[in-house]
C-alpha cells in the first residue's frame, strides 16, 4: 500500500504539473510540523515539566531530595486512601459492569436499548464528574433526599450523617467510593461490552453437543476466555479512579486523595516542608500509570486473540 | 414446550434475568439525578418533616434582580462555549488534516500518531496540569490571559475522544484508492478533499466535534488548576452559595451531554446499517 501511495503521483502525473508536484512532495513533510509542535508545547513539554519539577529545589538545583516526600507518612496515607478507593471501586465497578454487558448480551447493538446504555455510560463515564457530586448531595448529602428520609423515620444518626463519627459520609475519602461508582461501572460497561460480544454463539452450541450445561458453558469456555478482557478492564477502571479529579474536588475541600493532594501542594508550595511537592506527587502518580498501562496493556493483547 | 421457549445454549441471558438486571441498574442509576431534579424544586426548609415544592429556583435564575448572583456562571458558560469552538477549530485544523497526511502520504506513521492520541488517557490530567502551570505562563506572556486560551490544554484532553470517531471512519474507508480515482478522472487536490474525502468522513467529523463539546463543558480539573472561570468551575463556586440553581445547571447538564452523545450514537449505527446492506 505504501509503495501505491508514492508511485500514484508519477502515474498520475500530466506533463504541465510535474514541478508544482514535486515541490508539494517535499513540502508534504511541512505539513505534519502544526500538530507535531502543538503536540510537543501542549503534551509532552507539559507532561515532563510535570515530573521533573519534583528534581529542582526552591532554588532551582537539581536534587533527589524531594523524593523524600514520598516517605511522608501523611501523604503515604494519601497514596494508601487513593489505592484503596481506586481498588474497591475498580473490583465492585467491574462486577457489577460485567453483570449489565451479561444482561445486554443479544440485544441489537443498533437498538435503542443499547444506544441508550451507550450514551448514558458515556456522560457517567467521561463527562459527570462534578455533575455527579451534585447529585450525591442532593441524594446522601446532610440535606440529601435519602439521608433526610431516614431522619425522618427515625434514624436520626444514620451512617449517611454520622459516619465514624465524622459527620456526613459524602464528605469523607470512603465516601468517594459511592459516587465514584456511578462512573465506573459505566466505564466497564463501554470497555467491557466488545469482549462479551466476542463469545461466540457456536460456542454454546458446540458445548450444548458435546453435552454440557449452561453451567460448564460459563466456567469451562466463557470465563476462561473473559478473564483476560475482564482483568483488564478491572486495572482500567482503578487507573480511572486512581487519576479522578473533579468529583473528588467537587465533594471534599482539604485533601485525602493524591490528587487532592497535588492540588494542596500547589497552592500553598510547602505542605510537609518540601519544594516542589507537586511534582513529587505527579511523579509518582506517573510511575503508578505507567504500571498499570503496561499491564492492561499486556491483558489487552491476550484478549484481543479472542475478538475478530 | 420449547415451541414456546427456545432453548439457548450460549452466553445470552433470559428475558426475565435481562429485564431484572436491566430494572435494577436503571433504578440504581436514575435515583441520584431523581434526587438532584427533587433537591432543584424545593422551596424552604420542610416543616414537620413535610416538604414543599416549586419551581422557585427555576424562576429566579429569570429574574433580573438575582441576576448579579449568577453572572459569574453565564460568564463561565460563554467562556465554555468560546473554548469548546476553538477547541474544535484546533481538532479540525491540526489534527483532521495531519490523519489525513498520514493516511494518504505517510501510513507508516498511523501507529505513531496513534499513540499520540492515546498518551493523554495515560497521564492523569492532575498531573498534566501540575505541567501546564509553568507552560501557561509563557502563553500568557503571548496571548495574554484570556479564557479562551484554555482551549490549547483542553484541546490535548480532547485527543483521544477526537481522534476515534475520525479514524473509525476512515478506517472503514479506501481514502488512498478514493483519491486516486478522483485525481485520474481529472480533479485537484482542492476538489478531492473538498467533495470525495470530507463528504465521506462528516460522520467521524460530526461524532469527533460533538464529543469534544462534550468533553468541554465537562472539563474543570484545567481550569481550576489554571483559575480561569469556566461553566463546571463558576458550577462549584454557585454551588456553595446556591445549591438549588447548582442542581439545576447540573441537570440540564448531565442532560445535554446524555443528547449530544445519543446523536453521536446515533450518527454511528445510520453508519453501520448503511455498510451492512
Amino acid at each position: 500500500m505504501t509503495t501505491a501511495v508514492a508511485s500514484a503521483p508519477a502515474a498520475t502525473t500530466r506533463g504541465a504539473r510535474t514541478p508544482t508536484r514535486s515541490r508539494r512532495r517535499s513540502a508534504v513533510w511541512v505539513g505534519l510540523l502544526p500538530f507535531l509542535a502543538y503536540v510537543v508545547i501542549f503534551l509532552a513539554v507539559p507532561a515532563v515539566l510535570a515530573v521533573a519539577s519534583g528534581f529542582f529545589d526552591s532554588k532551582g538545583v537539581f536534587t533527589f531530595d524531594n523524593l523524600k516526600a514520598l516517605t511522608n507518612p501523611q501523604i503515604l496515607n494519601q497514596f494508601l486512601a487513593s489505592f484503596g478507593v481506586s481498588a474497591v471501586t475498580a473490583v465492585i465497578g467491574a462486577v457489577v459492569g460485567a453483570v449489565i454487558c451479561f444482561a445486554l448480551m443479544g440485544t441489537k447493538p443498533d437498538g435503542v436499548l443499547r444506544t441508550v446504555v451507550d450514551s448514558a455510560s458515556s456522560v457517567l463515564a467521561q463527562f459527570g464528574g462534578v455533575m455527579l457530586a451534585f447529585a450525591f448531595i442532593a441524594l446522601i448529602g446532610t440535606q440529601g433526599l435519602l439521608t433526610q428520609t431516614l431522619v425522618h423515620a427515625g434514624w436520626v444518626l444514620n451512617p449517611l450523617n454520622h459516619f465514624g463519627n465524622n459527620g456526613t459520609l459524602l464528605y469523607q475519602v470512603p465516601g468517594l467510593v459511592i459516587p465514584y461508582l456511578y462512573f465506573q461501572v459505566p466505564l466497564m460497561v463501554l470497555t467491557f461490552m466488545p469482549a462479551m460480544e466476542g463469545l461466540k454463539a457456536t460456542w454454546g452450541e458446540a458445548n450444548a453437543t458435546l453435552g454440557g450445561t449452561r453451567f460448564t458453558y460459563w466456567t469451562r469456555i466463557a470465563m476462561p476466555i473473559l478473564a483476560p478482557a475482564f482483568f483488564g478492564s478491572l486495572i482500567l477502571l482503578f487507573a480511572n479512579s486512581f487519576s479522578s479529579y473533579a468529583t473528588a474536588a467537587a465533594l471534599i475541600s482539604q485533601g485525602g486523595i493524591i490528587p487532592l493532594a497535588i492540588k494542596q501542594a500547589t497552592s500553598s508550595e510547602t505542605v510537609v516542608g518540601i519544594a516542589n511537592v507537586a511534582g513529587v506527587l505527579a511523579l509518582g502518580m506517573v510511575i503508578v500509570m505507567v504500571i498499570l498501562m503496561s499491564a492492561y496493556g499486556l491483558l489487552q493483547r491476550r484478549a484481543a486473540r479472542w475478538q475478530r | 414446550m420449547s415451541a414456546t421457549r427456545p432453548l439457548r445454549f450460549g452466553a445470552e441471558p433470559s428475558g426475565v434475568t435481562r429485564a431484572v438486571i436491566l430494572i435494577v441498574a436503571a433504578i440504581l442509576f436514575i435515583t441520584p439525578i431523581v434526587a438532584l431534579i427533587e433537591f432543584s424544586l424545593r422551596v424552604g426548609q420542610p416543616l414537620k418533616g413535610v416538604q414543599t415544592y416549586g419551581p422557585l429556583h427555576y424562576l429566579a435564575i429569570f429574574n433580573p434582580a438575582s441576576s448579579g448572583a449568577y453572572q459569574e456562571l453565564f460568564q463561565g458558560i460563554g467562556n465554555s462555549l468560546i473554548i469548546c469552538v476553538i477547541t474544535i477549530v484546533i481538532v479540525l485544523v491540526l489534527l483532521l488534516p495531519t490523519m489525513l497526511l498520514v493516511e494518504l502520504r505517510f501510513p507508516k506513521l498511523r501507529r505513531v500518531l496513534e499513540f499520540i492520541c492515546i498518551v493523554p488517557i495515560t497521564i492523569p490530567t492532575v498531573v498534566l496540569v501540575v505541567g501546564f502551570v509553568p507552560v501557561y505562563s509563557a502563553v500568557v506572556g503571548i496571548f495574554g490571559s484570556a479564557p479562551w486560551t484554555l482551549a490549547f490544554a483542553v484541546g490535548v484532553i480532547v485527543l483521544p475522544y477526537a481522534y476515534r470517531p475520525i479514524a473509525a471512519n476512515m478506517a472503514a474507508l479506501d481514502l488512498a484508492v478514493l483519491s486516486e480515482a478522483a485525481l485520474s478522472l481529472g480533479a485537484s487536490w482542492g476538489s478531492v478533499l473538498s467533495r470525495v474525502i470530507l463528504p465521506n468522513l462528516r460522520r467521524g467529523i460530526f461524532a469527533s466535534s460533538f464529543i469534544t463539546i462534550a468533553v468541554v463543558l465537562g472539563e474543570y480539573t484545567i481550569a481550576t488548576f489554571l483559575s480561569r472561570n469556566v461553566f463546571q468551575t463558576a458550577l462549584v463556586q454557585l454551588q456553595r452559595t446556591d445549591p438549588f440553581v447548582g442542581a439545576i445547571f447540573a441537570v440540564f447538564a448531565l442532560l445535554f451531554g446524555f443528547i449530544l452523545l445519543l446523536i453521536i450514537g446515533r450518527i454511528g449505527s445510520v453508519g453501520r446499517n448503511r455498510k451492512a446492506s
